[in-house]
């Protein structure tokens, strides 16, 4: 049952978008945030679009997936609509019932909002779609290595990343197995009110946590003894080497922004 | 050539350990607290030694003490020549005297195989070409080259365990110990494990410190040191051991099945030496005598 759960949400398939270099992926998907934000027209929003379906063409990414990553959100979408009809009161009203009234600029702005919501979540998928968690950690560690300077622990950050990545399917493992031995012993975990189903997770919980520390102290003696001593002086079998297409994605998406800034200058 | 320096692997001097924590709560230091009395011992480079002891006997004890994990409270113990106490020395002695322990899962830092395998080589500072290389080589060794790409969860618990000792190969030691290395595998891993130790050890020279309480895998090697109650009892090759089926039993210890049928006999007066250790040998004896 835990086992189906899937890492991260990596959809592994060969194509360009999954072969960039994945540093050069988040600050993509940042200048992409940055323009689907840079003003609040109709330009950001197409181009935003355009820059979805470009992507998403390219990535060999299914059309459903991308579906999927929206039904989340989904309440905060229409709970966002709503706030957004009912307390903007801009422009012609369109329609009123006693003290409740949907104006143009409300409507405007709500459409503008589910859009822009729509595009932000589609768009970043698209990278955790194409890049493993362990590319991803890599180009965190290696995108926030200038903060070191000012001593904030970006190695430290990383492994732990990488390791709690790296236990994830041996504590679901072992997850499966405690329900198991719990149910065993007569243990009621998949009926009863909601308050005994939160009590019922207690006997799981509290021998999970113990096995994680025995773990983590006996992982913490392998790394010792595989003279792991931090971040420094330590070399990467992995190099992360940008191409020639990763300075070509950077500039298409710096394009986009300029684009879509100067449309925006000039036609409103 | 026995006492040459440069041939001895690990030399333990007159070793007494006991938990600091055990004397604090007791309160007095008594006799009882010691974990490891007195223990003297020297191990040959190359060699295949394995180290037998009930639950509790202080044979891993032992074992953390040939890497540097623990440090003796009272004697000495010498890795490649390097003594254990000195700080200097921590990271160099870790490199030679690599350490594989039980539970796989808990000794896999990476998510993928060979990220995992580059795990110690990345900790020395081994450029990224020399490690690439290492890691293959490691991975042949144990086996496990097809692997280098899959999840750590999606191998059996044999292939978890060569996994990590390639990640301590990989460091280029030269002795590695392992500390039962096989208790959580099922028959088949635990076969595959013992294949890869004897391969490297016979092919690649690489000095083989097991501590087992598997009697079939101690009769495998060249020498067996016996500890109990944290002292060194008996300290033979395993014939000679094993065929001491008394005082095995009265350690609590169990002898190979074999080794056993054949003390029966001879001692119901057949002629046959109690020092068999392996079927084919068992095999070839019975037929003789019939």
């Amino acid at each position: 049952m835990l086992k189906d759960i899937t890492l991260g949400q990596y959809f592994p398939v060969d194509s360009v978008i999954h072969k960039l270099d994945p540093r050069f992926k988040i600050i993509d998907t940042l200048i992409f945030i940055v323009m689907l934000f840079s003003g609040n027209y109709i330009w950001n929003l197409l181009a935003g679009t355009i820059f979805v379906i470009l992507v998403q063409g390219l990535s060999k990414i299914p059309f459903r997936m991308s579906v999927k990553s929206i039904q989340p959100i989904f309440p905060v979408l229409v709970f966002t609509a709503i706030l957004n009809l009912a307390f903007i009161d801009t422009g012609e009203t369109l329609w009123s019932w006693k003290f409740l009234k949907i104006t143009e600029g409300g409507l405007q702005t709500s459409i503008f909002m589910i859009c822009r919501i729509i595009l932000l979540i589609t768009g970043s998928s698209l990278l955790t779609y194409t890049t493993s968690p362990i590319l991803l950690t890599d180009a965190i560690e290696s995108l926030l290595s200038p903060l070191k300077k000012i001593k904030f622990p970006v190695h430290e950050m990383a492994m732990m990343m990488s390791i709690a990545l790296r236990f994830i399917p041996t504590l679901i493992e072992e997850t499966d197995k405690i329900m198991a031995a719990q149910k065993a012993r007569g243990a009621m975990l998949d009926n009863g009110k909601l308050l005994d189903r939160v009590k019922a997770m207690i006997p799981i919980l509290i021998p999970l946590f113990v096995s994680a520390f025995r773990r983590a102290e006996e992982l913490a003696t392998a790394m010792e003894c595989r003279c792991y001593q931090g971040g420094e002086g330590r070399t990467r079998l992995r190099q992360l080497q940008a191409t020639g297409k990763d300075y070509c994605s950077l500039t298409i998406c710096l394009l986009f922004l300029i684009i879509v800034i100067l449309l925006n200058c000039i036609y409103n | 050539m026995e006492n040459n320096i440069n041939n001895i692997m690990i030399r333990a001097e007159h070793l007494w350990f006991r938990y600091p924590s055990d004397t604090e709560i007791s309160g007095n230091a008594t006799e009882n607290n010691w974990i490891l009395k007195d223990i003297s011992l020297k191990i040959q480079k190359g060699s295949f030694t394995a180290i037998l002891g009930h639950n509790g006997s202080g044979k891993s004890t032992l074992a953390k003490h040939m890497n540097a994990i623990l440090i003796p409270e009272k004697g000495d113990l010498f890795v490649a020549g390097m003594n254990t106490r000195e700080e200097k020395n921590l990271f160099t002695i870790r490199q030679k005297a690599g350490m594989v322990f039980q539970n796989p899962d808990n000794q896999i830092v990476a998510s993928i195989v060979e990220e995992d395998v580059a795990f110690a080589p990345e900790n020395l500072g081994v450029p990224p070409a020399e490690i690439r290389r290492r890691v293959d080589d490691a991975l042949k060794a144990v086996r496990m080259y097809e692997y280098r790409h899959h999840a750590p969860s999606q191998l059996s618990g044999g292939q978890k365990q060569r996994v990590a000792i390639a990640g301590v190969i990989a460091m280029q030691p030269d002795c590695i110990i392992l500390d039962e290395p096989t208790a959580m595998l099922d028959p088949q891993g635990r076969q595959e494990v013992m294949e890869t130790i004897l391969k490297l050890n016979r092919e690649q020279g690489i000095t083989i410190i097991l501590i087992t309480h598997y009697m079939e895998e101690a009769a495998l090697a060249e020498r067996v040191v016996v500890i109990d109650n944290g002292e060194m009892i008996l300290d033979n090759t395993p014939a000679k051991v094993f065929s001491q089926m008394e005082r095995m039993k009265a350690l609590g210890l169990d002898v190979p099945q074999v080794t056993e049928l054949a003390w029966e006999l001879n001692r119901a007066g057949f002629q046959i030496s109690p020092e068999i250790l392996t079927e084919p040998e068992c095999i070839a004896a019975l037929e003789k005598l019939l």
